[in-house]
C-alpha cells in the first residue's frame, strides 16, 4: 500500500518522463497544461505510465472528461452550462473547479487539472496509507 | 512510392516484441543530399523505421482491426551516425497496449553497438474515423508478408504466426492462438 508521498513521487516521475520537465517543476499546485505544457496527446502517454506505475486501469475520460466538453447538452457558446458543471463536479470530485466555475470557458478547462488533483484521483483508485 | 524503412523482420513475437533490420544503401537517393560528400541515414528515418517495427507489431496484435497512428516520441537518443553499408537492427518491445493506443520502447543497434534508443506512443484512432481507410487490410497483410513477419513470427502461445486470408477486403483469421489478454476485460 503506497503512502501519499509515494503516490506523488510516482506521479512526478510519470510527468517528468512524459512531458520532459524537471522534477522541481512538478509541484502539487502546478497545472498540467499551463505550467507543465501538456498537450492532448500527452494525456494518453501520462495515462499509460500511471496505469503501469500503479497497476490499475484508467478508462478513457475518467481522469479528463473530454466527452463532457464536446457534448451539446453541456456546452453553449463556448462555455460549460450549469448542467455541464454539475456533470464535471460529479465526474471529477478530486479536482477544485471553483475558479473555473466563475468563468467556465471550455478552452480554459485544460488549465484546471493540477498535479495535486491527479494525486487525489489516484488515491481514489489505490489504497493509500498516510 | 513505397515507404519502407525496414527490410525484414528477424523475430516477431506477437504482442511482445519484434526485431527488424534496415540495410543502408547508396542506392537510396536522399543520401546523396544528406549530406553531400558524407552520406548518413537521417535520424528521422531511423525513428520512422522503429515506428514501423513497433507499429506493425501493435497492428498485428490488434488483428489489424485498429487504425494505429504514430502519435508521440517521448524521447529519442542517438549515439552516433549510420552510414551506407551499415545494417541497423531495430528491437521494439510493447510496454503497454489497450484500446486507446500503445507504447513501445525500442533500440537501434549497429552491429553490437547501441546506436539509438527511444520510446514511441501510438494512438488508435476513434470511431470518428471508422469510415476512413488509412491502409487497407490487404496492404497491411502484404507488408507483413514481404517483411517476412509470417515466416519468423510466433503467436502468443508459441505456435507459428498464421497469415490471415483476405477476401472481399476483409480478413479472416484461423483462431489458433488463445484470446488476447485485454479482450476478456472489455
Amino acid at each position: 500500500m503506497p503512502t501519499k508521498e509515494e503516490v506523488f513521487e510516482k506521479v512526478r516521475d510519470a510527468l517528468v518522463e512524459a512531458l520532459g520537465v524537471d522534477e522541481e517543476e512538478v509541484t502539487p499546485e502546478a497545472t498540467l497544461v499551463g505550467d507543465l505544457g501538456a498537450e492532448s496527446i500527452d494525456f494518453l502517454d501520462i495515462v499509460f505510465r500511471l496505469e503501469k506505475a500503479f497497476d490499475i486501469k484508467i478508462p478513457r475520460g475518467e481522469l479528463f472528461p473530454e466527452d463532457v466538453l464536446t457534448n451539446a447538452d453541456y456546452v453553449a457558446d463556448g462555455k460549460v452550462t450549469e448542467m455541464g458543471l454539475a456533470e464535471l463536479r460529479k465526474r471529477m470530485p478530486f479536482a477544485n473547479l471553483d475558479e473555473f466555475e466563475k468563468n467556465p470557458v471550455v478552452q480554459d478547462f485544460g488549465n484546471v487539472l493540477t498535479v495535486a488533483d491527479m494525486c487525489r484521483f489516484l488515491e481514489t483508485k489505490v489504497e493509500v496509507t498516510d | 512510392m513505397r515507404w519502407y524503412w525496414i527490410d525484414r523482420f528477424l523475430e516477431f513475437e506477437s504482442g511482445r516484441y519484434a526485431k527488424a533490420v534496415k540495410n543502408i544503401s547508396l542506392a537510396e537517393d536522399h543520401l546523396h543530399d544528406h549530406f553531400f560528400g558524407y552520406p548518413v541515414i537521417p535520424k528521422s528515418l531511423v525513428v520512422e523505421g522503429i515506428a514501423q517495427t513497433g507499429g506493425l507489431l501493435v497492428c498485428e496484435y490488434n488483428r489489424l482491426a485498429e487504425k494505429v497512428v504514430l502519435a508521440k516520441i517521448p524521447f529519442a537518443r542517438f549515439y552516433g551516425e549510420a552510414l551506407p553499408g551499415d545494417t541497423l537492427t531495430y528491437t521494439a518491445t510493447i510496454e503497454f497496449v489497450n484500446k486507446d493506443g500503445a507504447m513501445i520502447s525500442a533500440t537501434s543497434h549497429k552491429g553490437g553497438e547501441l546506436h539509438a534508443e527511444m520510446e514511441v506512443v501510438f494512438a488508435h484512432l476513434s470511431e470518428d474515423y471508422a469510415e476512413k481507410t488509412l491502409i487497407d487490410p490487404a496492404t497491411m497483410v502484404h507488408m507483413l508478408r514481404i517483411l517476412k513477419a509470417y515466416d519468423v513470427g510466433r503467436a502468443a502461445d508459441g505456435s507459428p504466426l498464421v497469415e490471415p486470408c483476405v477476401s472481399d477486403g476483409r480478413l479472416r483469421f484461423e483462431d489458433l492462438s488463445p484470446a488476447r489478454p485485454d479482450s476478456s476485460e472489455e
